[in-house]
């Protein structure tokens, strides 16, 4: 299996070196060509990988590739864990790229930056390989790294437009925090483990979960609430939980497939993965997990707040998103491991489909974003309004859709868990799925339904989006109406993730839940019945009842409760404050210790000051070379002398 | 007694050598056309005959024939090999430059090879007059070669300088010798070895002083300070294929003698000469490197270049251990190969009535010749010892040798002046790239010297990728 799973990292590899440094010689069709190509190899690999590891039985790989080095008996390798997590986790993400690949064909049709796009596009998915087949922290540090850069790159794509360079320092900044985080995290591990591999150190974890330790004097901590918290503010960082989720609304100034991709469907989610793959260690920190759930309830509720506000297509998409991966985050906090991938797998093509549908929108709109100006572009656009229609249905979670099945578990799992902060989470969780519907059914109708609000010129040149376009539409559409269904009972109450994913007894609220399992239709009229149901529906039904019957009620809510508009307008200030505290202090600190440490004392006394004065010194000794002959012998003479002299005195 | 014959097969490479030398001499005479290349071709057919025979028969034992005058072992065997490598690519890059200014005929060869025979005796002596013998040998040579364009007044001022000092330093080391002949009784360097390290003869008086006479010998062949005052001025005045003839190939055989004599002859007075070394190696980083920071001119900024770079092989010889010797050996070598290519591309730039040896000569190089530009820069990187360059491993070597027997202070120190000496390495890359080019006229350099230079300094760089293969030969020259 090894060469399958070389083949699987490195052709989408190789079309990114093709496409990037040889973009002239393979023009435009070459560069998109070579590219789907690695990826197409990559997604049948990973279907065969999931054949291999699922249906046939095929045992943990975990093996190591290449030594790149070893220090101070520390090796660092290259190394692949496949299991059934990481099969799941490739699938998604070469299909979803796969998808994207195509997709740019069409959104991407006149850019001249054509080849470079698709090299970073395909640079991305060799990372993100990378990162979820990793064996090893350091690989896993790599992986995170590289998908972070691509994702710089390819938020300041545009790289003339002021706001996308803005865009894009700020998601590398931001998300240099959360790394930084991470980085101590694996520090610690490799400190107090010994290993970076992921095997030892879970092999290591049940005889240190009492260990405690003292970073500052006088303080004790538990080692794995340390190690674990940590590592989740990587997962912060890359995942976009509160605080650190103010680089992702702005990252959508990136072209859209780019939002689909990464900033939906598959990197932002990295965090989550993590979360998953490190359960061997989160399972033994009650505290760290109540630090997941709570945060990820906190990013959950608020975020799909903004979400009812904003009026840029790709924003709406974009709190969603926020608000969706804070739900994986609950999961995760709450021990159902299994239920946050399953949200994560099912939320990658929901979430993809409704980025590609909004780019299709604003394909048609001529690059115009704002859904006061769109409307009843259900006659010009059917393919795009029902696949967004089915999308939309997934992402609230209507019964049978994808979304119902991963969200129902998710809420279910929190409600049965007794980690620190599961009440807070569970109302969080539950009245968020209102305001989900509220948004993405205000967002749909707006753009949809309802009087065409375009200008005349835009209005005579809309039409549906070419075939490249639409067609990842519908087969993104498949899956996210489906593959809930279809995967319900394994993954989530089956044996699925039983040797990927580590969960004490008494933290398995999936198992509690399994309990009342009996089918899937059962378990789809049981979730008709339930709260979250009603919640889903009563918010459709308001978005229509104020933004279609009685538009006016919009305007008067937003007169009459101008300060929480004008909180949730400027997302709680959250820009503001970083830009003044943050940004404001750090330039601050920097401008003095630039005019005290670096011109006055590196600067002035010591690089130049050293410089200069070897400089003098040299000027001054080189006349000892004087050219007489006289001289120079007697230099040497005097030299014997000297040496003599040392030995004999 | 009767003369036992095969006495002369470790000396075969010797006598072809100077075999070979006579009949260029000969040859030379009689040639009708003065600008033939039929010299040219011998000698480097010398050299390649040379060569064949060291490999072919190499020395599998310590081999000690003449009464122990010669002597034949791997060390020997390695040294002569890259002598003979360095002196070929040495006519390589001469060339052009000879034929440019009428030198170009048979007194540079003949002098030439007459030289390197000087310098494989070096290697190969075993006793104190064959040492003697190689050193006049090559001085003579050399002496010569630098006063070959007598009436241009900076070469014969520099080729009286360097008689003169040289005159100097050789009745030094001859002084010494005799003193330690006097202490001793003997001239074998074997002998002498076994007399010292029994009883204490190695702290008398006589033995100090006389370790100090040869010392100085042995820096002014190296171009140690305080020894080294000739080095600048008569890299500076020589034509500039005699400086890179004195620069590259004669360092390899200084390092032999330093090996033959302090090491094999006075080892076990090592903590007396070790202390001496110290000294003349700091006094050297010193002056080689803050010095050469006020040059202008390439041919001087490269001699003071060359007295840091034998301040850092000297510390392997100070470390006193094997592994020191090993580095040192390494580093000699790789001095070699790195001031042929730099004193290979002076030659590269010039041309007739015109030497490019100005550092402003090198400005905007990046513009006339990107891919010259970019050998000179490995040249200047590894000289200043950037990873992964060959200079970086010679560095680290000797470094480590010191590091080893806990003289850290030393290392610390040449580290030191290693970051004052990148400066002007450096910048000699700025002006390649970042200044504007002051002489746009075309390079006149054959194919063959196109072709050496570019794989001299790739070679840097490959070797620097993968030290190991040259640092191993090393070590299992030393046996170990």
């Amino acid at each position: 299996m090894e060469n399958t799973y070389l083949g699987l990292v490195l052709a989408p590899l190789a079309g990114a070196i093709i496409a990037g440094l040889f973009g002239k010689q393979v023009g435009r069709a070459g560069a998109h060509w070579v590219t789907i190509l690695g990826v197409g190899i990559s997604f049948i690999l990973s279907v065969l990988v999931f054949k291999h590891h699922v249906f046939d039985g095929g045992a943990t790989y975990n093996e190591t590739v290449y030594t790149w080095m070893v220090s101070d008996g520390i090796t660092f390798q290259i190394g692949f864990l496949v299991d059934q997590l990481t099969a799941l986790m490739i699938c998604v993400v070469t299909f979803v790229s796969l998808m994207v690949h195509i997709y740019t064909i069409g959104y991407m049709h006149d850019d001249p930056g054509y080849q470079r796009f698709f090299s970073y596009i395909a640079l991305f998915t060799f990372s993100m390989l990378m990162l979820v087949m990793s064996n090893n922290f350091m690989q896993l540090f790599f992986g995170w790294e590289a998908v972070g850069l691509v994702s710089y790159l390819l938020i300041g794509f545009w790289f003339k437009k002021d706001t996308a360079i803005y865009a894009n320092l700020k998601a590398f900044l931001v998300n240099r925090v959360g790394d930084f985080g991470f980085l101590l995290g694996i520090a610690a591990v490799l400190m107090y483990f010994g290993s970076l591999n992921y095997a030892d150190v879970f092999a290591l974890a049940p005889s240190l979960k009492d260990s405690t330790v003292e970073v500052f004097p006088g303080t004790e901590w538990s080692l794995m609430t340390m190690v674990c918290i940590l590592l989740f503010i990587g997962a912060m960082g890359k995942s976009a939980q509160v605080p650190l989720h103010v680089w992702l609304p702005d990252s959508m100034e990136g072209p859209t497939p780019i939002s689909a991709l990464i900033h939906a469907a598959t990197m932002v989610t990295a965090g989550v993965f993590m979360v998953a793959r490190m359960s061997p260690l989160y399972e033994y920190s009650e505290t760290a997990l109540g630090f997941v759930m709570v945060i990820g309830a906190i990013t959950a509720f608020f975020m799909g707040l903004v979400g009812i506000v904003q009026n840029d297509i790709k924003r709406v998409v974009a709190y969603s998103t926020l608000s969706q991966l804070g739900y994986m985050m609950v999961a995760a906090g709450a021990s159902a491991y299994a239920a946050a991938i399953f949200h994560l797998m099912t939320h990658a093509f929901f979430k993809a489909l409704l980025f590609l549908a909004a780019g299709s929108v604003i394909i048609a709109m001529h690059h115009k974003q704002d859904i006061r100006e769109m409307g009843g572009l259900k006659k010009y656009m059917p393919i795009t309004y029902w696949t967004s229609l089915f999308g939309s249905l997934a992402l609230i979670g209507f019964p049978g859709t994808s979304g119902f099945f991963s969200k129902d578990a998710i809420i279910e799992a929190v409600h049965a868990s007794s980690v620190p902060g599961a009440d807070i989470a569970y109302w969080a969780v539950l009245l968020g799925v209102f305001i989900t519907a509220l948004y993405s059914f205000r967002m749909f109708f707006l753009v949809f339904h309802g009087k065409e609000r375009m200008d005349h010129h835009t209005k005579e040149h809309l039409h549906e989006t070419p075939w490249v376009v639409t067609g990842p539409l519908m087969l993104l559409a498949i899956p996210s109406l489906i593959i809930g269904y279809l995967t319900v009972e394994s993954v989530l109450f089956g044996d699925y993730f039983k040797d990927a994913i580590f969960v004490l007894p008494e933290h398995n609220v999936l198992a509690k839940i399994g309990e009342n399992y009996t089918s899937e239709i059962g378990f789809v009229l049981h979730g008709m019945m339930a709260p979250p149901f009603w919640l889903a529906m009563g918010g459709l039904f308001t978005a229509w009842f104020i933004y279609m019957k009685k538009p006016e009620i919009a305007d008067n809510i937003k007169n009459n409760m101008q300060w929480i508009y004008k909180l949730l307008d400027k997302k709680y200030f959250a820009d503001e404050f970083n830009e003044a505290f943050f940004a404001g202090g750090s330039r601050g600190i920097g401008r003095l210790l630039w005019r005290n440490g670096d011109i006055r004392i590196i600067d002035g006394l010591m690089v130049n000051g050293s410089a200069n004065s070897i400089g003098w010194l040299s000027s001054v000794v080189r006349h000892v070379q004087t050219g007489y002959l006289y001289h120079y012998a007697f230099v040497m003479i005097v030299g014997l002398m000297l040496l003599l002299g040392w030995h004999l005195f | 007694m009767n003369f036992d014959y095969t006495q002369l097969i470790p000396l075969l490479p010797e006598i072809t050598v100077l075999t070979m030398a006579c009949l260029v001499l000969v040859v030379d005479v009689y040639k009708t056309s003065k600008d033939s290349n039929l010299t040219y071709y011998l000698t480097q057919l010398t050299l390649v005959m040379a060569a064949i025979l060291t490999i072919a028969l190499p020395a599998t034992e310590t081999n000690r024939v003449f009464n122990g005058m010669f002597v034949a072992d791997s060390m020997s065997d390695l040294l002569k090999l890259f002598i003979y490598i360095v002196s070929f690519m040495v006519f390589v890059y001469s060339r052009e430059y000879l034929r440019a200014r009428e030198m170009y005929r048979g007194e540079y060869f003949v002098l030439g090879l007459f030289g390197i025979l000087g310098m494989m005796i070096m290697v190969s002596a075993h006793n104190l007059l064959m040492v003697y013998l190689g050193l006049e040998l090559l001085s003579l040579c050399l002496y010569a070669m630098v006063a070959m364009q007598r009436n241009v007044v900076t070469v014969s001022e520099a080729a009286m300088k360097y008689f003169v000092l040289g005159a100097l330093a050789s009745g030094m080391l001859l002084y010494g010798m005799s003193l330690l002949y006097g202490a001793t009784g003997t001239l074998d360097i074997v002998e002498m070895s076994n007399k010292l390290s029994t009883g204490d003869l190695s702290s008398s008086l006589i033995m100090i002083t006389g370790m100090v006479f040869l010392i100085t010998g042995l820096g002014f062949k190296l171009g140690a300070v305080p020894f080294h005052m000739w080095v600048p001025d008569v890299y500076h005045g020589a034509p500039t294929s005699v400086t890179l003839y004195i620069g590259a190939a004669p360092k390899i055989a200084a390092f032999a003698l330093v090996m033959r004599l302090l090491v094999e002859g006075l080892g076990s007075m090592q903590a007396q000469w070790q202390d001496i070394l110290i000294i003349m190696t700091v006094l050297s980083l010193f002056v080689g490197n803050v010095i050469a920071i006020a040059q202008t001119n390439i041919k001087r900024m490269l001699a003071y270049s060359t007295i840091s770079h034998v301040a850092y092989l000297l510390l392997g010889i100070i470390a006193g251990t094997q592994s020191g010797y090993v580095a040192s050996m390494f580093y000699v070598i790789v001095y070699a190969i790195m001031s042929m290519a730099a004193f290979g591309m002076i030659l590269f730039l010039s041309r007739a009535g015109f030497e490019a040896d100005s550092l402003d000569d090198l400005k905007g190089l990046n513009e006339r010749s990107p891919w010259y530009a970019f050998m000179m820069l490995i040249v200047m990187f590894s000289m200043a010892g950037v990873p992964p360059l060959l200079g970086f491993w010679a560095k680290l070597a000797v470094l480590k040798a010191v590091v080893e027997v806990d003289l850290v202070w030393l290392a610390v120190t040449a580290v030191a002046f290693s970051i004052i000496g990148a400066f002007y390495y450096l910048r000699v890359v700025k002006l390649m790239y970042f200044d504007k080019a002051e002489d746009t006229n075309d390079f006149i350099a054959g194919p063959d010297m196109r072709f050496f230079l570019s794989a001299n300094a790739l070679a840097i760089l490959g070797l620097g990728i993968f030290p190991g293969g040259l640092l191993s030969l090393c070590a299992s020259a030393l046996g170990m």
